[in-house]
């Protein structure tokens, strides 16, 4: 691949260009210290929420399952540090006010080494193996879809899978945990996608990064294998290259059919941060126990990348990395456009949190409590990657019709991205309406 | 104090383009076409033009405050509507006549409907065909630019008594003493006596017309610093302007004898200032990608066909209403393509 490679590129249609903010982007990984108290809901992921494994009062080290996977449709969840089960109930979470955790104290003095590990040749295990070793390391989507990755890399085999998407996009502005990993952890991110390569049975890994990205493609390349069966390509740097379906069709020109999966094209995506993590679980045969955080933004003093024990509080991760005081601010788990802010500071960083972000009230760009009427501009529809129109969803929203906004106007397709919001002059909360349509269309099918 | 945390839903960051900037930016390109307006025709035109938008503004703050919209002054819309009806008259327009212009425009095209967002028409031609009904001969009578004495005296007929005739200019006329002044604008002389105007006289501002008839120059640079900083859709005046070249030099190369250069057709009347500040008028306007071509080819084409065979001398306001009519039957054609859906 020559440097003209890096700038001939295909993209997706439509999208937004938001400001990049990847003022974090230089500087390396560094380790945040364990909190006092970690807390761990047994539910991190879309799926069944896992079993305690464990009593009050019992010690663990750290690695060690503290809740298994129940069934196939779950992960284990294994312990961030050495410490003690100190309780297991209800605790607030990003999922809301109560969700079932453990709550596990840790012993300051430990030196925290995995203890709990069962290092295994990936390259000897079949197929039925390599899930299953994939499933024990409690690995999850790490973008931010918690999907757990056994499920994702276990296609079933009516759909033969012949390409591995690894998304190296990171096209949320601020994050900058997946570019960070790419730079730094190259040979991990290779393991785990030949890795994935083998589970899926897929002849061939395309890696997508966006082209702000230049010196992660130059990181990744002197480690692809001779025969060519892993390429990386530069992409453009527009919001969201980084969903599915938008980098699919820029790496490969193909649309996934509307309401379809990747896999109907044989084609299965992962993130390059979920690959790495996974590149160095499985050779070390350990479960996941941290992972990288983004914390940035205008609220925070010492921003840049973590590695975050799981189930650190933001409370702890916040005094860690130095928010700074202000009246009001308001904390994001994930990126700017599809991140949640959440309301209480004692809610732990879980598996899929790839980010957290603290705005102040100077952040110049928030939307407004103002809006106004639409005016019919269209900044939406030129903005839906997905081709629909908003400015129709937003009219019908209001008028309460819900059916024919699912029915005529593929409102199922959309995926809240926040490219409508976010180009919308009137500043009307069209993703907002959508999710409400969305979930007032749910309760009615399952009534 | 103890600090609060705000919840918000995603996304959390906006693009900073907002309804009240994209209109402050308009006001803002309009500003160099009223200071061209006014270097040519001096205070009568000075004085149409903060009578008609202050008439404008009057008129949305009643409405608006009492249909519980609140202060509606400050997304700037109601200011873009005076500006440009105030662009559209003839400089020397009865004052009188300008705040029944720009209270109907409000009135019966914006606040009827429900303000902003929700008139089918553009308000600011609702005004302009208000009085062209109602005042004809007024609308068509004009005085000469660059008149000496025209930054000192105002002209008669601005002056005229509310609910009165407008009062006769052709002492001002004389006394400004130019030759061969017809009071007829180019597309009028080009429909009666065939006569056309080069186009270095719409650049210079020498032909008389309503304020924004004049500078089709200034007002298609106005139009890209606009389009440039994405304040407008470039779209719609490249689909205007587009159609009514390729249809008037079809008819040029077929009857060069009777019909006019195509630069012509695009630099007289208020083609230019229509394409530009009033077809892309975003409420009134298509919304798909497919539509918004439509709907300006349409203005384009209906515009030029009124010009050659219509009685009226100019048919870019008529043409523009037409296509905001047609605009939600456009839109509901032209829905965009669904990403992975089969192609229809």
């Amino acid at each position: 691949m020559g440097i003209a490679e890096l700038f001939l590129k295909s993209s997706f249609a439509r999208g937004v260009h938001p400001v990049a903010h990847k003022e974090t982007a230089g500087k390396p990984i560094r380790r945040m210290p364990f909190a006092q108290r970690l807390v761990l809901p047994l539910s991190q992921h879309i799926g069944k929420p896992s079993r305690a494994l464990v009593r009050v009062g019992e010690e663990v080290v750290r690695g060690q399952p503290i809740a298994e996977a129940d069934g196939a449709m779950s992960v284990p969840l294994h312990a961030p540090a050495d410490g003690v089960i100190e309780a297991i109930g209800l605790h607030v979470s990003a999922r809301g006010p109560w969700t079932e955790s453990i709550v596990l104290r840790v012993y300051q003095g430990s030196p925290q080494r995995v203890a709990w590990a069962d290092p295994v040749d990936p390259e000897r295990l079949d197929h039925e193996q390599l899930i299953a070793a994939i499933q024990a390391t409690g690995m999850v989507g790490l973008g931010g879809a918690a999907f757990p990755s056994h499920l994702k890399l276990g296609v079933p085999v009516e759909h033969p899978i012949h390409t591995l998407v690894v998304n190296g996009c990171e096209c949320e502005p601020y994050l900058t945990c997946d570019h960070r990993l790419m730079l730094e952890y190259p040979q991990d991110l290779i393991a785990g996608i030949r890795l994935a390569m083998r589970a899926l049975g897929a002849s061939r890994a395309m890696i997508g990064v966006e082209d702000n990205k230049v010196d992660a493609l130059i990181a990744i390349r002197p480690h692809l294998p001779a025969d060519g069966s892993i390429s990386v390509h530069a992409v453009e740097t527009k919001y969201p290259q980084g969903a599915e379906k938008m980098l699919i069709k820029s790496l490969l020109g193909q649309e996934v059919p509307a309401g379809g999966l990747p896999m109907q094209l044989g084609i299965v995506v992962n993130n390059v941060g979920t690959l790495a993590m996974l590149g160095r679980l499985i050779k070390s045969g350990e479960g996941m126990t941290e992972r990288v955080v983004t914390i940035t933004g205008p609220g925070i003093a010492k921003p840049g990348d973590y590695w975050v024990p799981i189930g650190t509080p933001l409370r702890d991760l916040l005094a860690w990395a130095g928010a700074r005081d202000c009246t009001e601010r308001e904390v994001i788990l994930g990126g700017p456009m599809m991140g949640q802010s959440v309301a209480s500071l004692d809610v732990p960083i879980s598996k899929g949190v790839s980010g957290v972000l603290v705005f102040d009230r100077r952040e110049a760009h928030a939307p407004a409590a103002k809006n106004w009427p639409c005016i019919h501009c269209g900044a939406c529809i030129d903005a839906c990657p997905m081709g629909l129109n908003p400015t129709l969803l937003g009219l019908l929203v209001a008028k309460r019709e819900f059916e024919q906004m699912a029915g005529k106007y593929h409102l199922g397709d959309c995926f809240e991205c926040g490219c409508c919001t976010y180009a919308c002059p009137s500043q009307i909360p069209l993703v907002q309406q959508f999710r409400a349509a969305k979930a007032f269309l749910r309760a009615r099918a399952s009534a | 104090m103890k600090p609060t945390i705000e919840l918000r839903a995603a996304p959390h960051v906006h693009s900073g383009i907002s309804v009240p900037v994209i209109m402050r930016n308009v006001v803002g390109a309009l500003l160099p076409i009223c200071a061209f307006s006014v270097w040519q025709y001096g205070i009568s035109a000075a004085a149409l033009i903060l009578t008609v938008t202050a008439s404008c503004l009057l008129t949305e703050r009643f409405f608006s405050s009492r249909t519980g919209l609140g202060n509606t002054l400050a997304d700037w819309s109601a200011a873009i509507t005076g500006i440009l009806l105030a662009l559209t008259l003839p400089p020397n327009f009865p004052l009188w006549m300008g705040v029944v212009a720009g209270f109907i425009a409000i009135a019966l095209g914006k606040s009827l409907f429900g303000g902003m967002g929700f008139n089918p028409f553009n308000p600011a031609l609702v005004g302009r065909a208000f009085v062209q009904g109602a005042f004809p001969s007024t609308i068509a009578s004009f005085v000469p630019s660059y008149a000496p004495q025209r930054f000192t005296e105002f002209v008669p007929s601005t002056l005229t008594a509310p609910l009165m005739q407008a009062a006769d200019n052709s002492a001002w006329i004389g006394h400004a003493a130019i030759d061969a002044f017809t009071g007829a604008t180019p597309l009028a002389r080009w429909k009666f006596e065939n006569f056309t105007y080069s186009a270095g006289d719409f650049m210079t501002g020498v032909v008389t017309a309503s304020a924004g008839e004049t500078s089709a120059i200034l007002i298609l640079a106005c139009g890209v610093y606009l389009a440039m900083r994405r304040y407008l859709d470039w779209r719609i005046p490249v689909a205007v302007l587009g159609s009514a070249l390729i249809l008037a030099w079809a008819f040029h190369l077929a009857v060069p004898a009777r019909y006019p250069e195509p630069v012509f057709v695009l630099l007289s009347g208020g083609l230019m200032l229509g394409a530009i500040f009033m077809a892309t008028d975003m409420a009134t306007s298509p919304v798909t990608p497919v539509g918004v071509w439509i709907y300006g080819a349409l203005i384009g084409i209906v515009s030029v066909v009124i010009r050659y065979f219509g009685g009226l001398t100019e048919g870019v306001m008529y043409a523009i209403l037409i296509a905001n009519a047609a605009s939600p039957l456009i839109d509901q054609m032209t829905q965009p393509k669904v990403f992975g859906a089969r192609s229809r």
